[in-house]
Order: C-alpha cells, then structure tokens, then sequence
C-alpha cells in the first residue's frame, strides 16, 4: 500500500495551462498519475494535450470524480485556488507554488482547518508526492524512485527528497511514498501526519525522514515517535554548519536564538530512538542497516 | 526584511499606531538642524540592523545644538557589531513613567499569530522570559477570526500593566495587529511600550521583519529589500537573483535547491574544511545561471576551490553539464573545481563534462568524496 495516493487518485492541475503547470502535469501523466483535468476560468472547453480545462474545480470534480488537485498557480492565486479546491470536496491538495506569504499561508491553514477538516493540503513550496509505480503528484523526477517497499519518506526539504530518493533507489530499496512537506513556515501537512499514515500502513516498515535547521517540527515529531512510532526511522537534518540568524534559502531554514538549530533536532530525534545520520547517505546506510534487520 | 527602527516607525505611524516625532539624518548638519526643529532634548539613535546599540555609545540625548553636534558627530561612522552607522534618528525626548514589551508573531508550532504583551518591557524580552516567564501576558490568535476587541482586553488585563495604560494600550494593539497581519510581517514588536507621566501610551521603539514574499502585495517594501544588510559578495550575488549566503571558510559552494546546498556546507565541514558561502542555484542550471554563480564565487578573496553539488531532479544531466562548460569558457577562475552529479542523465552529463577534465575541473563519484576532494585542493 502507500499513503495518500495511488494508482485509482484522479486528479486535477489548477494551473494546467501555464508553462510549469502543463510540463509537469504531462510528466506526471506520463508517470502513470491519472491525471484528469485542468483548470482555468477563461478557458473552458480547450484541452491540454488531450486533458480537459474546465473552468473550476467543482465542474472539473464533477465531471471526472477526480478527488485531488496539483496547484501550479502564480503565489498570489495560491490563496483562492487552495479554497477553491477545499469547497470542491478535494480530499488532496498538492501547493508545488513556492513564494506564498505567511499570512496567506497562515489564513487557509486555520480556515481548513475549522471549515473542511477532510482536505488534506500538502504544502505550498513543497516537491510534491509519489508513490512510486503507481501515482506522481508534483516536480519529483519519477525515475529516481525504486517502486515496492518497505521504506517510506517524509521530508522538508525539495533537492534533499531526491537526494534521499536516490540513496535508497542506490542501495535497491523501494519506497511506498515518499511525501515532500515543503519548508514553508505553516505547511498543510506535517512531518506527524506522515509518520501517522506510515505507522498505520502495512507495507511501510520503515521510515526515512529529512529535516532541516529552524523552526521546531522535528523536535516536535520527535516527541510522537517516542510516544507512538513502534517503525524503525532513520534520519538526516540539513544545516548543522549554518550560523544562526542566517536564512538559508528558504522560509523555514533560520536559526534565531538557539532555537532551532540541527543539533537540538538531531539530540531529540536521538532521544526518541531514531537513527541520525551526518549526511544524506549516511542516513541512508543507516535505513539499509535497518531494512537488514526487518 | 528586517526594517531599521526609524523605518519600523513610519511603518507603525502608517497604522495610526503613536510614535514619536523626528527625522532620518545621514549627516551632521541634518542631524543639527533637525534637532533644532524639533525642539530639545532630543534623542540621537543609531539605525542599524543590530541590538545592542545604547551599549555601543549608539543612544544619547542632547539638550541643545551643541550636544546635537558632538553626538551625532560620534554616532555617525560608528561601529556597532560590525555595521557601520550611516543614519541616525533624531526624535523628541520623551517623558517615560513605565516601559512596557508589546510584539505579534507567527508561532509555528501552534500555527496561529502570538502575541506576547509584558509589563517588563526595555530589557531583552528572552531575559524575562527565561527568568520571569510569568511576567508575559500571552494570547493566540486564530487568523481566522482575528483579534477582536474583547480578547485584546482581557489580553491587557491579564499582564497587569498599570490601569492607567489599560485603553491606550487595547487601542495600539488593535491596531499593532492590523499593522502584522495586513502589513505581512514576520514580526512587530515595541520595546517599550511607555506609558508617559500624562497618561498617553506609544511606541518608543520599533522593531518589524518583514515578508519579502509579500512585496507583490506591497510595492513600497521594495526599498526595503534594497536597504538590507549585505557584505560584498551578498550584493553582487543578489544582483544577479541568486540565493547566496556568504560565510567564511575557502570552499565555494555551489548547489541546486537550499536543502542540498546546506547539506553541502555540512559535508564539507565533515571533511574538515570550510565553505565559503552557500548559493542556491534552483532548479534551473543553465549556462547563464552558472556563469553568474561562478563569477560570484571567484570574486570572493578567500575562494581556494569550488565545490559544485548537483542532483539532477527534473533538472537533466547534460543541461547541467553544457551549463558549466559554456560558463567556465565566460569565466576565467582562479579556482580548481570539483563536481559531483548525479540524477537525471547523470551519465550524459558526465560523458559531456569528460573532455574537459583536467585539474582544473575534476570529477568525484559522491558528494562525500567529492567534498573530501574540494576540502583537500582549499588547503592544497
């Protein structure tokens, strides 16, 4: 099994017909990602490659039973297109868009929340999530990925999810679903959400999570595993050598105050019985070590 | 964005919040002259991207023009922490009978806004909380449903600030909130808060980081990004667009995507070296792209070698390779390079990247022997 998506998830691109939108919707159709529709208010009734524009969400769900959507478009829409997919009934919502405000990000996180509590967003300024041999929602180069199991992946951080992809397609093992949380400081989904659904999913038996400097979802994952995960975790966090008050790149990677920081994370992640890597490869000899012993 | 304080006042005055009167002076003829409009005492403040500035001999008031001379005279082309004083803000003195903490932030843990209000203000707000933490009123604020009036209220009366304060303080966070959320910042925060001996509360300080995603809705923060701290490198770097971080070790690093690029600054420091920077060239790797990468990194004095880090995601192989053989044919380095990629077409892109290798350009297997490799040719 995988989580959150699979082979039967039809979905629909808000953005299809822009230039981002439409080369990775074709790929992940390539992919195999059924991928149904697209949106856009004025162009109804064209098609992108043979794939139907309709002019919302809720004619497009309507008329293909699609249950997700992937948003590619510009960081200002993200707001209304986010809603948009949660009145439709979308029970996934994948943000690739990157550049979202944190007020914004803030508003739909908390209105979702207390108004559609059976939409999962993933996101924004994720990669996005496959499950590999079966659906690829989002910019994760499918190739990268060894279908089958027993590992399942759950990062924060874009390069870093193929990296960790990659490590583990190396040492010939497969992934369930790896799902790419994005390194915005409000993200739909969290690192627990995964680590819940990978605890619950038969065929995952393990999990690798990548994790980076700033903010405290790590330490606070940290804690759930210790209460409970009873899969093995292997683990790697990015920026053990960043100096504090710098941001590195994204929203989410800054150390303010001693908060934060990789070796507070990594010392929680230890604590809670997860082994924590140096670097990505080694937290992926480390996953070997642990699919070994299964 | 970090703004300076005089910005973060005009910022909150924008919001009707109260600030004292004054001017930015980026000399001392205008600072004089300001001094002398606004009527003493008045108070000379050095405006840079750093605390810490009374201690620095970076406050002081002046009680007539003479005074004004000798301060802003000092104040100007002081160094605070490494960041040279080049404005100052020139304000009226005010009366202080409390000095309260006032700010609103993300909490990301709980995913709603934060307000922390304390009647222990002036002092570092971590020191009261490490050693105080009940002296801080706090309340969450669902950005749904906002900050009404009530809760701002109860918020008041819960960090026993002198009653006096009580209406002029629910009325400037009202509106601090209003500043936070339409305003897109990461942070406002007064410290202090004063209530004066009339009785009328305003913000003597100002202290407001914000979103640079947000510039599209705001136009004017523009000026902002441009005013931020930069070194050299910084500068030139960000002319060009490129996420760079400058840092001071001799491995130039270039990577796609922040998470690979930091993780390459640690695997380079496991290899018992330094990088020199972090730059984050996204997604496309392209020849023009690379050029500018490079061009920044071989200005950098203390560059000894160039470390590039690639993972070909949807990004292929052989663009990546094409890219760095037309920019190192633009760029003449002073550096050797190393280059690990790996991926999409990672074989293309090395069969591309093979003619050309010699010991300027060298090729490693993996990103760890490729950082023992870069770390080796920096101390060579």
């Amino acid at each position: 099994m995988s989580i959150f998506i699979d082979q039967t998830t039809k979905v629909i691109y808000q953005g299809l017909t822009g230039s981002t939108g439409r080369y990775y919707g074709l790929l992940n159709r390539d992919y195999g990602t059924q991928v149904v529709a697209g949106t856009h208010p004025k162009k109804a009734g064209t098609d992108v490659d043979g794939i139907p524009i309709f002019a919302s969400v809720k004619e497009a769900a309507e008329a293909t039973g699609a249950t997700a959507t992937c948003v590619f478009v510009p960081a200002p829409a993200v707001s209304s297109a986010v809603m948009e997919a949660a009145e439709a009934g979308m029970e996934l919502v994948v943000c690739i868009t990157e550049g979202v405000p944190a007020q914004d990000e803030a508003y739909f996180y908390n209105k979702l929340k207390a108004e559609f509590p059976a939409t999962r967003l993933l996101g924004p300024n994720c990669p996005g999530i496959i499950s590999p041999g079966k659906a690829n929602i989002g910019i994760t180069a499918g190739h990268i990925a060894k279908e089958g199991g027993p590992v399942g992946i759950v990062s924060r951080s874009g390069t870093l999810t193929y990296q960790a992809l990659y490590e583990l397609q190396q040492k010939n093992i497969g992934v369930t679903t790896c799902v790419g949380i994005g390194g915005d400081p409000v993200p739909g989904t969290s690192f627990i959400d995964c680590l819940k659904a990978f605890e619950a999913d038969p065929e995952t038996k393990a999990v690798m999570m990548i994790g980076e400097i700033g903010g405290s979802a790590e330490e606070e994952a940290a804690e759930f595993i210790k209460r409970s995960m009873t899969k093995p975790i292997s683990s790697y966090i990015a920026g053990v050598t960043a100096p504090p008050g710098k941001k590195m790149g994204h929203a989410g990677a800054i150390v303010s105050g001693g908060k934060g920081t990789a070796k507070a994370k990594m010392e929680a992640l230890t604590d809670a019985g997860v082994m924590v890597g140096q670097n990505p490869t080694e937290a992926g000899e480390l996953m070997m070590e642990i699919v070994a012993g299964l | 964005m970090d703004l300076l304080e005089y910005q973060g006042k005009q910022f909150f005055a924008s919001y009707g919040i109260p600030v004292s009167a004054g001017e930015a002076c980026q000399d001392v003829e205008a600072a004089v002259a300001a001094a002398d409009r606004i009527g003493y005492p008045v108070v000379i403040k050095a405006q840079v991207h750093t605390g810490g500035r009374g201690k620095a001999g970076g406050i002081k008031l002046a009680t007539n023009s003479a005074e004004a001379r000798e301060h802003a005279g000092n104040i100007l082309g002081l160094d605070i922490k490494g960041h040279i004083v080049q404005i100052v803000w020139v304000e009226v003195a005010s009366d202080i009978a409390e000095e309260y903490y006032a700010s609103f932030t993300l909490d990301r843990s709980a995913k709603l806004h934060l307000g922390m209000l304390s009647a222990e203000g002036g002092v570092e707000i971590e020191t009261v909380a490490d050693e105080n933490p009940d002296a801080i009123a706090k309340i969450h604020v669902n950005p749904v449903q906002g900050l009404t009036e009530e809760a701002c209220r109860s918020w008041v009366e819960a960090a026993k600030l002198n009653p006096a304060a009580t209406e002029g303080s629910v009325e400037i966070l009202m509106k601090l909130y209003t500043a936070y959320v339409d305003g897109d910042a990461d942070l406002v925060e007064i410290n202090p808060l004063i209530l004066t001996p009339t009785g009328e509360v305003h913000a003597l300080d100002a202290k407001v980081s914000l979103d640079s995603n947000a510039i599209y809705e705001h136009p004017g923060y523009e000026k902002y990004d441009e005013t931020q701290p930069r070194d050299e490198r910084e500068l030139a770097a960000h002319k060009k667009g490129l996420q760079y971080v400058g840092l001071d070790g001799t491995v130039g690093v270039i990577a796609n995507g922040a998470g690979l690029a930091m993780s390459t600054v640690d695997v380079i420091n496991q290899a018992g070296g330094q990088a020199a920077n972090f730059l984050d060239i996204g997604g496309g790797a392209n020849a023009d792209v690379m050029a500018g990468a490079l061009e920044v990194i071989n200005n950098d004095p203390d560059v000894k070698s160039i470390f590039i880090n690639i993972f070909g995601g949807i990004t292929r192989g052989e663009e990546v390779a094409n890219g760095i053989v037309e920019a190192m044919a633009r760029v003449k380095l002073d550096s050797p390079i190393v280059i690990r990629l790996d991926g999409t077409n990672a074989a293309e892109g090395r069969a591309i990247l093979k003619p050309h290798l010699s010991d300027r350009l060298m090729m490693e297997d993996t990103m760890l022997s490729a950082a023992a490799k870069a770390v080796q040719l920096a101390e060579g």
